[in-house]
């Protein structure tokens, strides 16, 4: 088994516990704020989710302009990421919390949430057992790790201006009630 | 500090400080924030404890994913810890296993909502590991790398997620 430094452990552990405290005082641990955004009866999941990705994008870009970092881009593969995120889709309507939400809401004290993540382990063991099996199917239509300014040949700017724009829209024309 | 002792935060200012929390992982692990990945290591660990039954040298084998306790994996844990911190300052925390909206379709059974939540746990986790990443790692961390994988998990699972849940649920009145 590959064990980081304490280090780099303590580390990812502060940084999960600045994620898991913003979180929580976003309220998107909560089922009926989740299922809410699910049925589109409301809007918070979503405006966190928008805020998070703009204000992200451009501070991640720069640095890895800079030299400060690299991307980590999973790879799109066809096979692999349709059904996927459609198993995902259904697991989560059926839990009402996504992976992050679910250790928040374990946090909070939720005890469905623990029976969640036990079945996310389980569903990992699952994933464990099938993975021989699965491999060529899961790595059918592979176009590798590729982001859309690649796919296109154009600078990520004007991506990272336009998410950016598209989030204040969105904003300004669904203000909270 | 009393802004911890609040309860709920405008969703602004959290996407913001995910945001730029986002910016402080990369420049300092290198990473982007996820979730899944350390349950799929440790499900190769505990796999490992039944080799035979768990099918798990076969996957070691086809696999560079390996058992590991790192960055990543402290970094699901502390968010259960950051919740929990959180939580608690703020009188936030609770401890009920059935929700409103799941009682109104399901009833008030514990079993049930049991039941529903750890399939749908597996699911997602299967799901997720299919695809490489979850809410997290595809739907922030992906997108705002403008990664393409991520630009066709996230409305796939969004999509999925409103049509299966309005399927549930949509009769249940708020």
């Amino acid at each position: 088994m590959i064990v980081d430094s304490p280090f780099k452990l303590v580390l990812g552990l502060g940084t999960g516990a600045m994620f898991g405290a913003l979180l929580q005082k976003g309220q998107v641990g909560k089922y009926e704020v989740i299922l809410d955004q699910l049925l589109l009866r409301e809007g918070r999941v979503l405006r966190t989710m928008g805020t998070a990705i703009a204000v992200g994008s451009v501070g991640v870009h720069a640095l890895a302009r800079a030299g400060y970092t690299q991307l980590q881009i999973k790879p799109l593969r066809l096979g692999s990421v349709i059904p996927g995120a459609a198993l995902f889709g259904t697991g989560l309507a059926l839990l009402g919390y996504c992976p992050g939400t679910t250790l928040t809401a374990i946090g909070e004290g939720r005890r469905d949430a623990t029976v969640g993540a036990l079945g996310m382990l389980t569903g990992a063991l699952l994933y464990v057992r099938a993975y021989p099996t699965l491999k060529p199917a899961l790595e059918a239509g592979d176009f590798g790790k590729v982001t859309l300014p690649q796919a296109t040949r154009t600078s990520p700017w004007p991506w990272v201006a336009a998410l950016g724009a598209a989030v204040l829209a969105g904003t300004l024309a669904f203000r909270e009630r | 500090m009393n802004a911890f002792f609040q309860r709920s935060w405008s969703p602004y200012a959290v996407g913001a400080g995910i945001g730029g929390l986002s910016w402080f992982s990369f420049a300092t692990a290198n990473k982007p924030l996820g979730i899944t990945t350390p349950f799929e290591s440790t499900a190769a660990r505990l796999g490992q404890l039944a080799p035979r039954t768990s099918g798990v040298n076969a996957y070691l084998v086809k696999n560079d994913e390996v058992p590991r306790l790192d960055w990543e994996w402290a970094l699901a844990a502390g968010v259960l810890l950051g919740s929990a911190i959180s939580a608690n300052a703020s009188g936030d925390s609770d401890h009920g296993s059935v929700p409103r909206t799941w009682a109104r379709a399901f009833g008030p059974s514990q079993a049930k909502r049991f039941a529903g939540a750890f399939i749908g746990g597996a699911m997602m986790m299967f799901g997720a590991r299919m695809a490489k990443g979850c809410t997290s790692g595809h739907g922030i961390s992906g997108t705002l790398q403008l990664a393409a994988s991520s630009w066709v998990f996230a409305p796939i699972m969004a999509i999925t997620g409103g049509l299966v849940s309005r399927k549930l649920f949509g009769k249940a009145r708020k």
